[in-house]
């Protein structure tokens, strides 16, 4: 993997709306007047949610105005951070962990069945425009490995066939109850176990 | 003051000092890539890792503070294999590419892997490759080569104060870049290829010329401005193929201006190479003795002589030039000044920057008096922002000079603030009130026949009244000018120009009507000047003779010949040696040393070479003057065509070239 995927097309300009605004101002607040910069990392999320999940270079530039600082300064924040997406992504962004306990339980499948379902080239977007995937490191969710984020919300405890029902029910906005896919509650013991040593 | 043991010799350290610096003190080299002396400390690239008893780990000796009872250790295995292991981890994603390095023989990658590195790398996975960035016509990038040492990134926010640079990605996937790989648009910015310890920003005009062993080296001054600048000047054969940057704590640090730098280019083309003589409205090529005997010919006729003098002449012309015309008009009409400028040579304070550069450090209050340091003296706008960063000090101007790079307080721009301050009824008197080093700057832009008296005495009056008339200081543009006023070469009752002869030496800014007269011009290219001239001589450029500067201080500095004037071009001084036989009025000197001991003899003011003048601004006569209801109008600088050799500079056309094009695109910040 090489450095972060930026767009090609970019769009011309960007600015928030005028509700964006308003939480800006209430973003900007939190900081001194003279350290306003440190809402960069704020901000950068309020423009990504704006923007249906993506950064454009067009809002860096718009941020680093609003906070007085060079452009790259904030560019450099939006590309260290893996969270920041700098180029378009799907209504359905599918975020695969890969991190130790989810690939010792089986990520691999899942990467392979994203691969299969969504697009060959990691961080691109589906055929259908509609779903896009990329590889993260731990989301806090290892009890229920293999686990997945699609936009803001966990599925877990997946395998392949799982993984392909998900996948395939972007196309009519079916998406399964989240959570665990094995049906347990949160991260209780499958089958009702009270005890490690009953069965 | 902590003690601390390196080795096993114990030694004592300033507060503040860190370990590297105290190993330093010691005489113990520790390696080091991002770490130097003028940037803030980073700590990224561990190659200054030392032993330190009590530490169970290495400590980057660059960011550690030496503190009291320390026992630093430089030479044991621990420290070796610290250093072996982070040079591998260096090397892992580095190209073997040094044959092809324009870095190669002056690397400090390739020197510390040399001395401190192991023996061969145990990684066998491919390297990473990273694209070409772009960062203007002066820097090549080989990011392939980067390190991620920034301190690139370190100068252009610090020094340069153009927070272009920055490292975007993370982890292995870090790169250095401009935003969108725009143009680095600062007068600073070629200083990040010397502080690039590898390859990868590298010097593109410089690309692929010569090899640093095969280079002649000679330290010389610079004269594309009036700071004086301390340089080297590398050349192979006759040709100078770069120039680098000399420490000069006094002067200009370790840092140079890209026109400096860059304007070298311009040696080599547009040159005038033989002497010429107009005949039928043409420039005909001819023989010195031709030249001379037209010359001769001339002088007989009038004695209504005048000489004019350019940007980048040294003392011992002018001063020849000066004498050879008083012995054969008897007039002393030779000038220096190419445009409206207003002097006052009675006293040296009056024209003189009269604060010394490094103690632009010390100031606590700055006044612009329609001045544009960042064009007009890049190395001294760099001061006034090491102090602007270190310690806040305010900076005020009359008259809005542009981005200088750090923050500026506009006062107006009508002169009569000057006034207002005098009069205390403008706020900023309780700021000089208060300030115990305040510092004047007084531009050229402002010191015109209309304006100049108006400004320098009001200045006066205020400094005078706040006891800080050493902070009296006039911002000179050009390397002769200091020069030539404190050899008297400025002329008061007549206009130079309405002389029925006039010799110009390298005099490329005036605007000259040629009817009716005779016009000699000497220098080293071709300029709009020597098409008007009826005999063209062939002079030496700023590197290719022994001569003196003097620069805005009136610090006199020697600038040594690395190369050869082209042709039969020759020295300028000994071109009016020459030139005084055949008129038979022999100038009384025959080497440069009679000719500079002369010069010492004839005007005490000199101060010894490399010392600053020793003028008293205790006795300095101040005028009072009637207020003047001006404003202040900056003559325009076109900053990299500033004088003929810039001009004929394909280099400096490429940076104005590229600084029109950031303005037009509008990404500049």
């Amino acid at each position: 993997m090489s450095g972060k995927h930026v767009a090609k097309d970019q769009p011309q300009s960007f600015i928030f709306s005028s509700e964006n605004l308003k939480t800006k101002d209430i973003i900007l607040k939190k900081y001194p007047e003279v350290r306003k910069k440190s809402a960069v990392m704020p901000l950068l999320n309020l423009a990504q949610k704006q923007n249906d999940g993506w950064i454009p270079l067009a809002a860096v530039q718009y941020i680093a105005d609003l906070l007085e600082v060079p452009y790259i300064k904030v560019y450099e924040v939006a590309t260290f951070y893996t969270m920041y997406n700098l180029a378009p992504v799907g209504k359905y962004f599918v975020q695969v962990c890969t991190t130790t306990p989810c690939a010792i339980r089986g990520s691999g499948k899942i990467v392979e069945a994203c691969k299969k379902y969504i697009s060959s080239k990691e961080g691109h977007l589906s055929e259908d425009k509609k779903s896009s995937w990329i590889e993260v490191e731990c989301l806090g969710a290892c009890v229920n490995a293999p686990m997945i984020q699609i936009n803001e919300d966990y599925y877990e405890d997946l395998d392949a066939i799982s993984a392909e029902k998900i996948f395939k029910s972007f196309k009519d906005d079916s998406l399964p109850k989240l959570g665990s896919q094995k049906g347990r509650k949160g991260s209780e013991p499958i089958k009702q176990r009270l005890t490690l040593l009953k069965n | 003051m902590p003690k601390v043991k390196v080795d096993g010799v114990e030694i004592e350290v300033e507060n503040g000092t860190t370990v590297l610096q105290a190993c330093e003190i010691a005489g113990k080299e520790i390696p080091r890539f991002c770490y130097h002396e003028r940037l803030s400390i980073a700590g990224n690239c561990r190659m200054c890792l030392v032993e330190m008893e009590r530490s169970p780990k290495p400590v980057a000796s660059c960011a550690m503070p030496a503190a009291e009872g320390q026992v630093i250790f430089t030479n044991t295995e621990m420290v070796k294999k610290a250093r072996e292991g982070v040079m591998e981890f260096l090397l892992i994603n580095h190209p073997l590419d040094c044959p092809i390095c324009d870095q190669g023989g002056e690397c400090d990658l390739q020197d510390q892997s040399v001395n401190y590195g192991g023996r061969s790398s145990r990684y066998e996975l491919n390297k990473r490759s990273v694209k070409e960035k772009y960062m203007g016509p002066l820097i090549k990038t080989q990011m392939n080569r980067c390190i991620h040492c920034t301190r690139c990134i370190r100068f252009a926010e610090e020094i340069a104060g153009v927070p272009d640079l920055g490292a975007i990605n993370r982890g292995e996937n870090m790169e250095i870049t401009t935003f969108l790989e725009k143009t680095v648009d600062s007068e600073l910015s070629a200083n990040v290829i010397d502080l690039c310890p590898v390859g990868a920003l590298t010097s593109k005009p410089y690309a692929f010329e010569a090899r640093p062993w095969e280079l002649t080296k000679t330290e010389t001054i610079d004269v594309m401005d009036a700071v004086g600048s301390n340089i080297r000047v590398d050349t192979k054969g006759w040709d100078v193929k770069r120039i680098l940057p000399r420490i000069n704590e006094d002067i200009n640090e370790e840092w140079i201006s890209d026109k400096t730098r860059y304007a070298c280019d311009g040696l080599s083309s547009n040159r005038i190479d033989q002497p010429y003589i107009k005949k039928e409205g043409k420039l005909i090529p001819c023989s010195w003795e031709e030249a001379f005997l037209k010359i001769s010919e001339e002088f007989k006729k009038t004695a209504n002589i005048g000489g004019l003098v350019g940007d980048l002449v040294d003392l011992e012309t002018i001063f020849s030039l000066k004498n050879l015309l008083s012995s054969v008009s008897g007039s002393e009409s030779v000038d220096f000044r190419q445009k409206d400028f207003y002097i006052d040579p009675s006293h040296p304070s009056n024209y003189l920057f009269n604060t010394p550069i490094a103690e632009i450090d010390d100031a606590d209050l700055f006044l612009l008096v329609g001045a544009n340091p960042r064009l007009e003296a890049t190395m001294i706008n760099s001061r006034i922002r090491k102090n602007f960063v270190s310690k806040k000090t305010e900076v005020f101007s009359i008259g809005n000079p542009g981005d200088q790079t750090y923050k500026i307080n506009l006062l107006g721009d009508n002169l009569s603030i000057l006034k207002d301050i005098e009069a205390e009824t403008n706020s900023f008197a309780d700021k000089i009130k208060k300030s115990k080093r305040p510092i004047f700057i007084i531009g050229e832009s402002v010191l015109n026949s209309k304006q100049g008296k108006f400004v320098l005495e009001t200045s006066k009056n205020i400094l005078k009244k706040y006891n800080a008339l050493s902070g009296l200081n006039t911002l000179h543009r050009n390397a002769s000018s200091v020069g030539a006023l404190m050899l008297g070469a400025y002329n008061t009752n007549q206009d130079v120009l309405k002389n029925e002869i006039l010799y110009l030496i390298g005099a490329d800014e005036v605007e000259i009507d040629n009817k009716n007269k005779f016009i000699i011009y000497q220098g080293s290219h071709g300029s709009k000047n020597t098409k008007i001239a009826d005999v063209v001589l062939p002079g030496a450029a700023y590197t290719e003779k022994d001569s003196l500067y003097v620069n805005l201080e009136g610090r006199v500095q020697a600038a040594y010949k690395a190369s050869f004037p082209p042709g039969d071009a020759k020295e300028d001084w000994k071109i009016l040696r020459a030139l005084s036989d055949v008129l038979k009025k022999p100038l009384k000197f025959n080497t440069i040393e009679q000719l500079r001991s002369k010069i010492f003899e004839s005007f005490s003011i000199f101060p010894e070479i490399n010392q600053l003048p020793k003028v008293k601004t205790e006795n300095l006569s101040i005028a009072s003057v009637d207020t003047l209801d001006s404003k202040v109008q900056f003559t325009s600088i076109d900053y990299y065509q500033t004088n003929e050799i810039a001009r004929s500079s394909k280099t400096m056309m490429e940076c104005k070239t590229a600084r029109e094009q950031l303005a037009k695109t509008g990404t500049d910040d």
